[in-house]
């Protein structure tokens, strides 16, 4: 596992964006170029990341950096493969281009799902990487698919009578993995070398992969910005987000399952959730905990691990 | 079963029945000319082809599959290095079209009616972006109710996308106008989308005589794309990003004045084009306008008719001509003021309704270019063949009878008229 004294220094994420601090998706996209090898291109969904890099006429990209429109990254980044091959074929070009296609869980797992499935199918060369806040951040904290369930949202409010989000969020890395694709990873933030090692593999992996990495959001998951990371980490040891590989359709823990932190000690620490821990959603808290744990036992059993 | 419909190789174009020939015309031309009989469909295909394009990204949809179905063929015999990406949508297929335009590829692609629809945000990405891709549109109606055949509803949806826009009559002007697209849009000057309009099954699935040039010639005149500007790792730049308001408008005006200048290459390629193969192009095709009182103006496969028709009136001594447009955007004002100079009464004929509008898109074009130059020349918009409905000559016999009678009085009855419609 690659140790914070090998990582490469050269930032390829430039300072001087206008992301908030705390900013999960920034501090995933500043790791995630630190995996690259070589020339890479970066396709770039609309979101946060794209707004606040970008803004006319500054730029935060030290590398190729292009984006388009909400939901075609992963279309955009398959012609530009096509594109380099084909001038390869003319000898008008040399060598191989990394291509990285970028978007949030918005413009991944609702709007952008089926031009990431096209690519994936398709068998490009491209790594898929989808930085997942957990909501339509960008717009003002909507819901998405990504949403978990009990998250208020601007448009999933925690109501007098509805607790926030209703239904699951998506099985996004079996969705991506059902594809017969090689390499599709869970990541998070909280636990940097596991996710640029997966990065990495996903970069060297011939043909599509796909990096799942959780991105807490201070603005909509109301959290202190300082907590980032440690929310990120609280995440997975929660068993809420397993981070695991699945590759060619075999499933492997990132972590070694130990004791669960109870769900309250993360819900806690996000206005998002704070509705739950009242006495009048118990019944929500408790299916959710449920929920929760099912899935976390399926994963293991998955990856072959023993449930405890 | 699968047939295929002749096949195109590198001695020349074999049609379905009989042998290719070679024709060597009279006059001023160069090259080698292909007499072949081939669909419009497989005009573009295969002017794509000699195009030498470097990526094809497209979805299939009636009446424009002819045009994937045959570059296929290419693809699977080996007789193209394209890479041919299989979107799994229009949205995609323009998506991936301006992905590999950024990288620098020479890229093609075909669509058609709710296709087209469904790429509308990516067409506007494509020309902001200035993708030099170049895009067949088989015209065809909108939904609902659902509808395969010809009309322009499609492309006139999308007018404002920042695209050049022609219109080719039938399967010669096709191919001539799909070699011309790559040499508009690729211009140094230029660098914007060009579609080329086909009418859906009245040119796209008709079989014409026709007359292709040879791959050297197409080579000749259409060398490989120098991309202006595009993602390149050893010189990285970063585009498509956010522009607020102190920025927007300018980059947006900046655009409109590409367009607008891009009509000046549109009439020199089309010249170049004119001394290669005798065929010459431009804005577009007047007929017997001069001393006419009375004409007729449209788009693509109809001006055909309407150019035949306008001959038999003339043959009677009836003072007609007829104006087909190749250019519709940008729309070529100052040429179109000349052309139509002297005319009494000029008839528009739209094939597509512009919902709530005074009038069809076409004829609103007309109108607002004669306006305020003092021309006193009377102005009829008539909607015609939507959904595929035939246009027969008697009904443009009819149209012509009634701009002669508005030149002769001065009198305008019916403000907009819908032909052959059961009302």
């Amino acid at each position: 596992m690659v140790a914070l004294k090998d990582l490469s220094t050269d930032e390829l994420y430039a300072p001087g964006h206008r992301l908030c601090a705390g900013c999960g998706p920034s501090i995933s996209v500043r790791m995630a170029l630190k995996a690259t090898r070589g020339p890479t291109v970066v396709v770039n969904a609309t979101g946060c990341i794209e707004v606040s890099t970008t803004i006319f006429p500054y730029t935060a990209w030290r590398i190729p950096w292009v984006h388009t429109l909400f939901e075609n990254a992963a279309a955009v980044a398959g012609g530009l493969e096509y594109a380099y091959e084909a001038l390869e074929k003319q000898g008008e070009r040399k060598g191989k281009v990394d291509i990285v296609a970028l978007g949030g869980d918005g413009g991944t797992f609702d709007i952008g799902i089926q031009a990431l499935s096209g690519m994936l199918e398709r068998g490009h060369d491209i790594v898929y990487l989808c930085y997942d806040n957990e909501a339509y951040m960008n717009t003002g904290i909507q819901r998405s698919g990504a949403t978990p369930r009990g998250a208020a949202t601007t448009t999933t409010p925690a109501g007098k009578v509805i607790p926030g989000k209703r239904g699951r969020k998506k099985d996004f890395a079996a969705i991506c993995a059902a594809h017969g694709i090689s390499y599709t990873a869970t990541a998070s933030i909280g636990f940097f070398s596991d996710y640029i090692d997966k990065m990495k593999k996903a970069i060297e992996v011939d043909g599509p992969a796909v990096i799942h990495v959780l991105t807490p959001c201070p603005l909509g998951w109301r959290s202190n910005p300082a907590d980032t990371i440690k929310l990120a980490k609280m995440a997975v040891q929660t068993g809420l987000f397993p981070i695991y590989e699945i590759v060619d359709g075999r499933y492997k823990l990132s972590l070694k399952p130990g004791k669960l932190v109870p769900i309250e000690e993360y819900f806690k620490l996000q206005g998002r959730f704070s509705h739950l821990l009242k006495p009048e959603f118990k019944d929500e808290l408790e299916a959710i905990k449920r929920e929760v744990e099912d899935n976390y036992r399926r994963i293991l059993s998955l990856a072959g691990e023993q449930v405890a | 079963m699968y047939r295929k419909r002749g096949k195109f190789t590198s001695e020349g174009i074999i049609p379905y029945s009989g042998e290719g020939t070679t024709v060597t015309i009279e006059g001023p031309t160069v090259c080698t000319q292909i007499g072949c009989a081939y669909t419009g469909d497989e005009a573009v295909a295969y002017a794509a082809k000699q195009c030498k394009v470097d990526v094809v990204a497209a979805y299939p949809i009636t009446p424009q599959t002819i045009i994937v179905e045959r570059f296929s063929d290419y693809v699977a015999d080996g007789e193209v290095d394209t890479k041919y990406l299989y979107a799994e949508s229009e949205h995609s297929a323009m998506s991936a079209c301006a992905g590999s335009s950024l990288g620098g590829a020479r890229v093609f692609t075909a669509t058609a009616s709710q296709g087209l629809a469904l790429m509308h945000e990516v067409l506007y990405l494509a020309s902001g972006l200035r993708c030099p891709i170049v895009m067949a549109v088989v015209n065809r109606a909108l939904s609902a109710p659902i509808n395969i055949h010809g009309d322009h509803s499609d492309m006139m949806g999308s007018r404002d996308c920042g695209w050049i826009q022609l219109y080719a009559e039938n399967a010669q002007e096709s191919y001539d106008l799909t070699i011309q697209a790559f040499k508009i849009a690729e211009d140094k000057t230029v660098q914007l989308p060009v579609a080329v309009n086909l009418d859906g099954f009245t040119v796209s699935h008709a079989t014409e005589s026709m007359r292709a040039i040879a791959d050297e010639d197409v080579d000749r005149f259409l060398p490989r794309r120098k991309a202006v500007f595009k993602l390149d790792p050893t010189s990285p730049i970063s585009v498509g990003g956010m522009a607020l308001p102190e920025y927007y408008y300018e980059i947006k005006r900046q655009q409109e004045e590409a367009l607008h200048l891009s009509k000046d290459v549109v009439n020199r390629v089309g010249k170049e084009y004119g001394e290669l193969t005798g065929r010459r192009y431009g804005f577009m095709e007047t007929y017997s306008l001069k001393d006419a009182d009375a004409a007729i103006v449209c788009l693509g496969s109809t001006s055909g008719t309407v150019r035949s028709v306008a001959k038999q009136l003339r043959a009677k001594g009836k003072r007609v001509g007829s104006i087909k447009l190749w250019l519709y955007r940008p729309f070529p004002t100052e040429e179109f003021l000349s052309a139509v100079e002297g005319l009494k009464a000029l008839t528009v004929m739209d094939r597509a309704i512009s919902f709530g509008a005074p009038y069809g898109a076409l004829c609103s074009d007309v109108s607002s270019t004669l306006q305020n130059t003092g021309s006193e020349i009377k102005v009829l918009n008539m909607i015609y063949g939507l959904g595929g409905r035939d246009t027969p000559p008697s009904t443009i016999q009819q149209a012509f009878e009634d701009t002669l009678q508005v030149a002769k009085t001065g009198e305008v009855k019916e403000r907009i008229k819908f032909l052959d419609v059961r009302e």
